[in-house]
């Protein structure tokens, strides 16, 4: 066990553990912070999305030890205020994109870090980014259509 | 009148994290919150609810609550079943809050996800729950006024007095109407009258969901919780020997290990009591990640099965079921299968004389279809909490019909029936795998043993390694053509292990004069259960592959060769028991052909294939779009005609089609479990392949035929025809018939 000190949505916290967990389990576990989903533990899926100092990153595969001072954002931390979502969770939610939503958040974190490096992506730029993130349920097209929602918004 | 108990009344975590306002959690208290435990639960209720029947709860301040029965697992049951409720009971829609029940089947009819049933189930008794709560608020609002019951009308949460309009919330009438008897009759809308019924409605769980609140089992924890893990033997046809636990128990944060049995020797199983091992090593520890590190010390001894017969009492009654042993592997199943097509079968059905009508023949057409096993893949893993004590069986479960899984839970957890307590979380995809609650028990008595709240997890090795696949089948059919063109004779043999996949009943029987079907199957150690419209899935891909090869051979168009063939059932049915309605099976046809403008491709290069289908009372049929991309085959576009009935929320369903659709395209190009020496090879997602963002196709279109007829299953019925669909568009854009799924495999096997 070690303590690490952790900068998670713009908060100091400080855990206890093991200093190989990965992250995701430092989150879910430890920090309680849940919107972070486990899907394969393999980094094949995505569902385990985070940013860390802004880019999305499999927290599956990051170990505790290797996060130091970087900033860390989750889903919990993404939106704007109490009240208000980020504007790629409203065009989610304006889309209807979920079904079993399990995958959604993961999708969030990966589009909020594409957005953020290319605010009018093409096609082709958004299936190579959203490639790693599986949703079972098949809401692929609206996914996509959301992304493109959010870019068209966003230059007005 | 139903009084609210503590037990319906108890808040849920979905509760608690709702009350918490819905948004995000940040600030001080965000972190507390997002611990959701029993205690907190009770302090969050705040009682001011009043029911008025077991679906709906209105507080003085009209605030209004509906409960959604059935377990979601991204059906969108928590907004369609509610709007039904809704749509009888008036209240302000955009203000309604909707909750997950608990497990309280007598309270809620049923509560039943699969089968595509849950519209069918659901649409006379929900509508009846709304009509009946508003005409209750209508009669207290009536004895308040002191006018007649005729002079009222709703809207939106309020009753209107028509002549002097005054007004009266719900709220401020809950109570007393909640004393009133229930009305024995009340008159429900004709779907002409509906205002919210067939309109598009969003998720009313999107924010929820999209913000990442504690919602599904797997984020489920409470005050002193353990982490379990279960570890199975490394292949079917493998059981325990031994185990040494002595070095994972030295591991950091490990509470126990040990092994335990999931059901009593003899325990006689019901149709969804279905399980992988019995006897499986638990281990328990603090966190996942130290379980994780734990398992791997774990040092276990397997030894081969013997062939035993497990009891089951299922639809056809008590039977023994032959688990035999061995270790079984794809290419000794599919050795044998194709072995079994050769010998004459179980006749399932049989029309008219196909025997002459083959020896007639002019020429005749025999192609024979495989699929392999599937891994249903949810993307939430396995998981249960179980908190069993003295005095009851706690469980949060993410379980599609928990009925069926109570008297299993009770007979092998040994506890009273009535001491069962089960929350219904939200579920991470089921596709039929969550229909098989074995890991209900297995929670249980991990929880019985370490005495403390548990978590049972499946990694996602565990979840597909450990599974109760889509079984694997084959299907040969041959036709015999006279000198006219004409299909004189059809003769189909279906089987599979452990399950032949034939529905006999189905289309084209009907359609043709002479017709034999045959079905057979044989016994595996390999744990099987439904998969998204079981049996239909791999039956239309084979059946609708080989009417368009039939079509081409006469010289048809593919979907014209379908439609005359259904005109011919329709004015002219041969023999009994036909499953389908012809006339609407034509009628989603010639919507698709309409709608996708059948004849000329969507965009340039794009070669096009059709397929129909018809099961769980819905007809669906597709048209798609291949390309080639990167050298590989890329489906484009996809047109879906579909006959579910009224569609309750045009929104979900778009997206549920969409969702089937996409499934479908992954499964008949990607899908596959291969076995060898009864372990699987796949074992994550890195190489079980699961359709992805940039296999998706850019469009799908769906268009639904209207129609007033009660709303039927739509979960399903979109996912079968697009197999076929896809292997007919396949062919005219490579110029090469198909027969083996996963079609992308054949097609690089046939390159090399
Ligand atoms: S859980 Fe991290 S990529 Fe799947
Ligand atoms: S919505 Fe279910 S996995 Fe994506």
């Amino acid at each position: 066990m070690a303590k690490f000190q952790l900068k998670i949505n713009g908060k100091q916290l400080s855990v206890d553990v093991d200093p190989s967990t990965p992250l995701l389990w430092v989150l879910r576990d430890h920090l309680h912070l849940v919107g972070t989903k486990y899907g394969c533990g393999a980094g094949a899926c995505g569902a385990c999305a985070v940013h860390l100092n802004g880019n999305a990153l499999r927290s599956c595969q990051l170990p505790v030890s290797a996060v130091g001072t970087q900033a860390i954002t989750t889903i919990e931390g993404i939106a704007i205020s109490e009240t208000e979502m980020h504007p790629v969770q409203k065009a989610w939610l304006e889309l209807d994109v979920a079904q079993c939503g399990y995958c959604q958040t993961g999708q969030i974190m990966s589009a909020v870090a594409l957005l953020k490096r290319n605010p009018n992506p093409s096609e082709t730029d958004i299936e190579a980014a959203m490639t790693g993130n599986i949703c079972r349920c098949g809401t692929y097209i609206r996914i996509k259509a959301a992304i493109q929602h959010v870019a068209k918004s966003s230059k007005k | 009148m139903e009084k609210a108990n503590k037990n319906q009344s108890r808040r849920s975590f979905l509760k608690v994290t709702s009350l918490t306002g819905g948004g995000m959690m940040i600030g001080i208290s965000w972190f507390a919150n997002l611990i959701p435990n029993e205690a907190m639960a009770h302090v969050a209720d705040n009682n001011n609810w009043v029911q008025l029947n077991g679906f709906i709860q209105i507080t003085p301040d009209n605030q209004v609550k509906i409960f959604n029965p059935n377990p979601e697992f991204g059906t969108n049951v928590m907004t369609s079943l509610p709007m039904m409720v809704n749509e009888e009971l008036e209240a302000d829609w955009s203000k309604v809050i909707v909750e997950m029940g608990d497990y309280d089947t007598p309270r809620f009819k049923s509560q039943f996800t699969g089968g595509s049933r849950a519209m069918a189930m659901a649409w006379m008794p929900l509508r009846t729950a709304g009509a009946t709560a508003r005409l209750m608020l209508m009669q207290a609002a009536a004895n308040q006024w002191g006018v007649p019951l005729i002079e009222l009308r709703t809207e939106k949460g309020e009753i209107v007095h028509i002549n002097s309009g005054k007004r009266l919330t719900y709220g401020a009438v809950a109570t007393a109407a909640a004393k009133l008897p229930k009305p024995e009759k009340v008159a429900l809308k004709k779907p002409g009258e509906f205002s919210l019924l067939g309109t598009p409605q969003k998720n009313k769980v999107g924010k929820e969901i999209l913000s990442g609140q504690s919602l599904f089992t797997m984020d489920y924890q409470v005050e002193g919780m353990l982490i379990a893990m279960v570890i199975h033997p490394p292949a079917f046809g493998m059981q325990l020997k031994s185990l040494d636990a002595s070095e994972a128990l030295k591991m950091p944060g490990i509470k126990d290990v040990f092994e335990f049995q999931v059901y009593k020797d003899g325990y006689v199983k019901a149709g969804f009591d279905t399980r992988t091992f019995n006897k499986l090593i638990a281990v328990v520890g603090n966190s996942t990640w130290e379980v994780m590190n734990a398992r791997k010390k774990v040092v276990a001894e397997w030894e081969p099965i013997q062939t035993t017969k497990e009891p089951v009492m299922a639809r056809g009654g008590r039977r023994d079921e032959m688990i035999p042993a061995g270790l079984e592997s794809t290419d000794e199943h599919l050795r044998q299968m194709h072995e079994m097509q050769k010998k004459p079968m179980r006749v399932a059905r049989k029309d008219g004389d196909p025997e002459a009508a083959f020896k007639n023949a002019n020429r005749v057409i025999e192609r024979t279809y495989t699929a392999p096993f599937l891994a249903h893949n949810p993307m939430e893993p396995i998981s249960c909490f179980a908190h069993i004590t003295d005095e009851k069986a706690f469980f949060v479960a993410p379980i599609q019909i928990p009925e069926m899984m109570k008297q299993n839970i009770v007979a092998n957890l040994d506890i009273k029936p009535e001491q069962l307590e089960m929350k219904l979380a939200r579920m991470g995809g089921g596709f039929g795998r969550r229909a098989y609650g074995h890991y209900i028990v297995e929670a249980g008595h991990i929880s019985k043993k370490v005495k403390a709240p548990v978590k049972l997890i499946y990694t996602r090795e565990d979840d597909m390694t450990n599974g109760i696949y889509r079984p694997t089948y084959i299907m040969t059919y041959k036709a015999a053509i006279d000198e006219n063109n004409n299909v004189t004779a059809l003769h189909v043999i279906g089987g599979g292990f452990p399950e032949s996949p034939l529905h006999e009943n189905r289309f084209p029987a009907g359609a043709i004069d002479n017709y034999l079907a045959e079905s057979w199957e044989l016994p595996t150690n390999i744990t099987i259960g439904a998969y998204r419209a079981p049996r239909s899935n791999f039956n239309a891909s084979a059946e609708q592959s080989f009417l368009d090869e039939l079509a081409e051979a006469v010289g048809k168009d593919p979907l014209d060769f379908r439609i005359d063939l259904l005109k011919k059932a329709k004015a002219n049915p041969v023999g009994k028991n036909n499953d389908y309605d012809a006339s609407r099976y034509i009628g989603v046809l010639e919507l698709l052909k309409e709608k996708s403008n059948w004849g000329s491709p969507a965009t340039k290069n794009a070669k096009r294939g059709v397929s129909a289908y018809f099961c769980h009372a819905s007809y669906a049929a597709h048209v798609v779009d291949v390309t080639m991309k990167n050298g590989q085959p890329y489906v484009e576009k996809v047109v879906t005609a579909m006959d579910c009935g009224f569609v309750v929320n045009p929104e979900g369903a778009k997206n549920m089609v969409e969702g089937a659709v996409i499934d479908g395209i992954g499964n008949a190009l990607y899908g596959e479990l291969v076995l060898e020496k009864g372990a699987t090879q796949q074992k994550n997602l890195n190489n079980y392949r699961i359709i992805r963002h940039r296999e998706a196709p850019k469009k799908i279109e769906v268009h639904f035929v209207q129609n007033n007829i009660d709303p039927t299953g739509l979960g399903e019925p979109p996912f079968p025809p697009v197999f076929a669909a896809v292997a007919n568009a396949l062919y005219k854009a490579i110029g090469k018939r198909l027969y083996h799924q996963p079609y992308i495999k054949e097609l690089n096997k046939q390159k090399a």
